[in-house]
């Protein structure tokens, strides 16, 4: 059984609430961190911890942290990124509406910790119940003086709200954050100045994921060397996977980083293995963005080791044979699925949600999925999976931001491990029964047959 | 059909407008525009679903921008509908792991049981019909959001349970409402 920081109490009845959360141990790091700690030193402990932040992109959180600009007189922030939107990842969710307080926990600590008396939860819009859950956790923690003016008599003041979004993915991206947290379109900002020079409002400002602020908790608790001690290498710590798909038990697991990944598919304790007794395929490990992985790679390296759940093992081989931890959004594929019908899932996703602001992007995504829709279609030829890998290429670090990026890997992972099932797709074009049905569905005038 | 609301009818509750005073306030001295989103929510939940040009002039003038400022955040974001729609707004998720679950069957069964296509309403102004994009309940796939509530792991049984249900209540759906939680 894995140690478990953040769901620990998960199961306990009335988590959700104060009482319940206070007497399980709550509130100890505001405790700690307000009363016996000054503000470097909870950034201290927050860099011998190793922490990484926990939205994809794996930067050390106490290294962001120290980066923060502290001009005299400027007030600073720090936002908490509850915008989860990365396909295949619901974490986020499932601690902000299971165990809300440990999020304001986290927030009280963090912003003690970089010195801000404003701090904003941004939430994607979709999660609306949840700000409903969130804003209920808030009122309690200020009722019970964990917020507000003079803290626990340190003279601390901290106010905290929630910030609701308009279901755009591109939000996720810190910059487009801010964007949309001062009432704008959600396009990113061009780097640098970065948002910890010059963020929220000109501001020097912090942007962490839910499940890092959530971190920052069971650090200031128990010591960063604590945390430090499990998992692998420089993956350090615990981390929720959201796996979904072909699994027997989907959901959201809190695992210590290094779990091999045979493990974590097939054993009782985990996903339980592939429904209906079939095969597995492929994994998508961290996410949409991240490459797709055969099932030969995704339990083995290259080199035959064991694939385990940490940022250096799933990115061994590069992304020709590896992939990314990303946000630990796991989908599981079984041996029916289709890799080019599942790719144009996630084509049409980035096109949908691309910003527009940059050309590659914006028109990329478009063309990518046209390409694939016309592939689907049984219109395909050979020339149209070199120009989908033309495509992706063009697209790829020529963004303001890294939707770029993310949209391109999971086409250029597909073709790279999966060519075949292309080229099966384009010399034997067996084309869907309805193809009225599939205009339909995007939403296109009716096709002359 | 409905093409909008007219500048007379457009004003929020009392209650609402104490509510967008409070908001306003999370912010500091004169970046109200911030209250941009969490405004235009409230107005979509308070006039019929949808913000039509004169709502989006009344958000505008409660913060003190221009129009153009709330008609190029409205227009970005998918939440924001600006057209009418019915009064509950079925959107389906068909992303990848909701897709390997069966979620075109239950967007094809859900077209077949309203009579209408993906964008389009009912004609007695009951249900329109949307696509989504991953709405983060992948392990709970298949899923429809309606209103606030997600209904998961959906079968074609718990759509049609799920129809009936809205109609038999007939009340209109926002982001806003109280929902009913589950699993989580």
């Amino acid at each position: 059984m894995g140690k478990k920081l953040l769901l620990e109490h998960d199961n306990v009845p009335g988590i959700q609430g104060y009482d319940v959360y206070r007497q399980m141990g709550g509130y100890a790091s505001v405790e700690k961190a307000l009363k016996t700690m000054n503000p470097n030193a909870v950034v201290e402990e927050v860099k011998k911890s190793g922490l990484r932040g926990r939205g994809g992109a794996g930067f050390p959180t106490g290294m962001k942290w120290s980066f923060l600009a502290k001009p005299d007189g400027v007030p600073r922030h720090l936002v908490c990124n509850a915008d989860e939107s990365e396909p295949g990842t619901f974490k986020d969710r499932y601690l902000m509406s299971r165990i809300p307080h440990l999020l304001v926990e986290g927030m009280i600590t963090s912003s003690f910790a970089l010195g801000a008396n404003t701090s904003y939860i941004y939430i994607r819009g979709e999660y609306y119940y949840i700000v409903r859950i969130l804003e209920k956790a808030i009122a309690e923690a200020y009722a019970h003086g964990w917020l507000g003016k003079n803290i626990l008599g340190t003279g601390y003041n901290l106010d905290l709200y929630v910030q609701v979004g308009g279901g755009a993915y591109i939000c996720g991206e810190e910059t487009a954050l801010l964007e949309s947290l001062e009432g704008k379109r959600g396009n990113p900002r061009i780097k640098p100045p970065f948002p910890a020079v010059k963020g929220l409002w000109e501001r020097p400002t912090v942007v962490n994921n839910v499940e890092t602020i959530a971190a920052v908790v069971p650090i200031v608790n128990n010591g960063g060397d604590a945390y430090a001690a499990i998992g692998v290498g420089k993956s350090t710590g615990t981390k929720l996977i959201s796996a979904s798909g072909h699994l027997n038990k989907p959901g959201v697991y809190e695992i210590e980083l290094g779990l091999p990944v045979e493990e974590f598919i097939y054993s009782e304790e985990y996903c339980g293995g592939i429904r209906n007794g079939r095969e597995l395929k492929a994994v998508v490990a961290g996410g949409s963005s991240v490459p797709i992985l055969p099932k030969h790679l995704i339990l083995n390296t290259a080199a035959g080791e064991p694939r385990l759940m940490s940022y250096e093992s799933l990115a061994d081989g590069g992304f020709v044979t590896g992939t990314m931890m990303g946000s630990g959004g796991f989908i599981a594929m079984d041996d029916t699925t289709s890799i080019v019908k599942n790719l144009y899932t996630f084509t049409r996703f980035y096109h949908h949600e691309s910003c527009g602001q940059c050309s590659p992007c914006r028109e990329g995504t478009a063309w990518m999925e046209k390409v694939l829709h016309k592939i689907l279609d049984g219109h395909g030829t050979l020339a149209d999976v070199d120009l989908l890998w033309d495509l992706q290429k063009n697209i790829e670090g020529k963004t303001i931001c890294p939707l770029g990026e993310a949209a391109a890997w999971p086409v250029a992972a597909a073709i790279r491990h999966f060519r075949t099932e292309f080229e099966e797709f384009v010399k034997n074009p067996t084309r869907i029964k309805d193809v009225k049905h599939y205009y339909r569905l995007n939403n296109l005038p009716e096709p002359v047959m | 059909m409905n093409t909008g609301h007219t500048q007379q009818e457009i004003k929020f509750s009392d209650e609402s407008l104490e509510l967008v005073r409070n908001i306003i306030a999370r912010y500091p001295q004169g970046k109200q525009k911030s209250a941009l989103l969490p405004l235009l929510h409230l107005a979509q939940a308070e006039f019929d679903g949808w913000l039509s040009v004169p709502v989006m002039d009344y958000v505008a003038s409660l913060l003190s921008i221009k129009p153009i400022e709330v008609y190029e955040v409205a227009s970005f974001y998918t939440m924001f509908n600006l057209k009418p729609v019915g009064k509950c707004l079925i959107e389906v998720c068909q992303t990848s792991s909701c897709w390997l679950l069966g979620a075109e069957d239950i967007i094809k069964h859900l077209e077949k049981k309203l009579g209408i296509k993906v964008g389009e309403t009912t004609k007695d102004g009951m249900f329109t019909l949307k696509t989504v994009e991953c709405l983060g309940s992948c392990g709970t796939a298949p899923m429809l959001m309606c209103g606030a509530q997600f209904h998961e792991n959906l079968t074609i049984e718990k759509v049609d349970t799920l129809l009936t249900d809205l109609k038999t209540e007939g009340k209109r759906k926002t982001y806003l409402d109280e929902v009913k939680i589950d699993k989580y």
